[in-house]
């Protein structure tokens, strides 16, 4: 029987070492990217298979199977915790034009914000709803898979350099004061207010293995679902269907979709643009 | 051989070559065509896919995540997002910017070098930077089609020239009014 002769290269064979790279990484450190989305899993691969000076992936999980340090700055490689304050201005003036008004009407609301990575969002979030009034009727449960991004969320201290792009976003999302207000210059960091976070509860969660934790009347997932591949999105949209409360919104980042998920019909456009739905039955 | 996807990378004047493009494409050539345009944050949502649009007749589109590739398509990397494809659909990611852009042409182009191999054409356009080289390279060694601008026709010619200097010269090399051409026979001539 002649095998089929492979070069190193070779797109198929490529995907048969990732495969079992993954596995190898669940069954030796327990963490899991074995539903993650493929092709930017192998773009952060090949960076470090070019960080460590390997040519292939086999050689790669050698490395990684007998060295933890590889392992440690392999995790880095494959953490994307990109962020920003505001980010899409537009989405946050949709929320004050169709998801205030509705939160108008319950006297006590909860807010998930499920991927939170180092907590941009979070604040952006805590000072539009303090701009309306909303602080003392909101809990704000911010959860993400890394502790690390956590621990950093809840310092709610931010670059500096980066106030005047946050400032540009911050208008143009409809803030209604001056953004200066709501940070002290300290070093390098602007230091966000303490007040902003006195409703935001900061916890670990992971969207892949974690159960639902409470029912919630709005629950942002921005630009989180993207790393996943279909299966784990399903799941991810399931467990945000049971953790919605009736009429619920749910918020997405600016290109991904409730279509063909398996809860579609579960949902009405609410700022179809924006990426909010409303959970109808 | 025939070739499923046709991926196009540009920077600085790519508004007008890529219309040029355009203009010039038959409708029989029909592999989807995935754009990479370098452009601000701020630009306007939906802005240069109305542009396009006015060139061509198939749909022109900024895919959402994991949205299915389609034949006779034209699809715009969207703002802020870098794009890549995986077997039959494309998937988003807000990674950090590579060589200052995102979307970055090299992401483009190396996750179609994985999905399409040789069933990927690669055309890099004008430009004043040098992402897209290492794509390009990329799409050449894992043997697709590699296509780049003439640099002396180009509104900026360091994009080009670079690409051509990484990955070691081109298939073809082309001024734009000439690059829908070579589509057709390599897309529509060889089914001939
Ligand atoms: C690109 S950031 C998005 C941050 C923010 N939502 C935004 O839109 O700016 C993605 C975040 O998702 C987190 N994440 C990835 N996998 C996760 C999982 N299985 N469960 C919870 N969070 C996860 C990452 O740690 C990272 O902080």
């Amino acid at each position: 029987m002649a095998l089929p002769v492979g070069r190193p290269d070779e797109p198929d064979l490529e995907q048969i070492e990732v495969g079992l790279l993954l596995e190898g990484i669940y069954r030796r450190y327990g963490f899991d990217f074995r539903e993650y989305a493929p092709a930017s899993l192998r773009r952060r691969l090949r960076r470090r298979m070019d960080g460590e000076g390997v040519e292939t992936v086999s050689a790669l999980q050698e490395l990684v199977l007998h060295d933890p340090q590889v392992m440690e700055r392999l995790l880095l490689d494959l953490s994307i915790n990109v962020t920003a304050m505001f980010r899409d201005p537009s989405f946050f003036l949709a929320f004050r034009q169709h998801v205030v008004p509705l939160l108008r009407t319950y006297p006590f609301s909860r807010l998930w914000v499920a991927g939170c990575s180092t907590g941009e969002e979070v604040y952006s979030l805590a000072i539009l709803l303090a701009e309306e009034g909303l602080s003392e009727r909101t809990r704000v449960y911010a959860t993400d898979i890394n502790e690390a991004v956590i621990d950093l969320a809840r310092l709610g201290v931010f670059p500096l350099d980066k106030m005047q792009e946050y400032t540009h976003n911050y208008i143009r999302a409809g803030g209604t004061t001056a953004f200066s207000k709501y940070y002290v210059a300290r070093y390098d960091g602007a230091q966000f207010a303490r007040s902003l976070a006195d409703s935001v509860v900061f916890a670990q969660h992971n969207l892949a293995s974690d159960a639902a934790f409470n029912e919630f009347h709005v629950i942002t997932c921005r630009n989180v679902m993207i790393y996943f591949d279909r299966p784990l999105q399903d799941h991810v949209h399931r467990l945000f269907y049971e953790s919605l409360a009736i009429f619920g919104i749910l918020a997405l980042g600016q290109k991904e979709t409730i279509r063909q998920s398996p809860h579609e019909r579960a949902f009405e456009e609410l700022a179809a643009e924006e990426r909010l739905y409303r959970k109808v039955r | 051989m025939s070739y499923e996807l046709i991926a196009i990378g540009a920077s600085w004047g790519g508004l007008h070559a890529m219309s040029a493009l355009l203009d010039g494409l038959a409708p029989e050539v029909d592999p989807p065509i995935v754009l990479a345009q370098h452009r601000g944050v701020d630009s306007l949502r939906g802005g240069l896919e109305a542009l396009l649009q006015k060139h061509v007749e198939r749909p022109v589109r900024e895919p959402d995540d994991k949205e299915p590739i389609e034949r006779a398509h034209v699809y715009v990397a969207p703002a802020d997002y870098h794009l890549l494809v995986e077997n039959g659909a494309f998937s988003l990611s807000t990674d950090e910017r590579v060589q200052f852009a995102r979307p970055s042409i090299d992401v483009l182009f190396e996750s179609v070098a994985a999905a399409y191999a040789e069933r990927a054409i690669g055309i890099v356009l004008t430009g004043a930077n040098e992402d897209g080289a290492r794509g390009l390279a990329a799409i050449k060694a894992a043997g697709g089609m590699t296509v780049v601008q003439d640099p002396a026709s180009a509104e900026r010619r360091f994009m080009p020239e670079a690409a051509l200097a990484l990955a070691g010269g081109a298939d073809a090399i082309l001024p734009v009014g000439e690059i829908p051409g070579l589509l057709y026979e390599l897309c529509v001539g060889a089914r001939a």
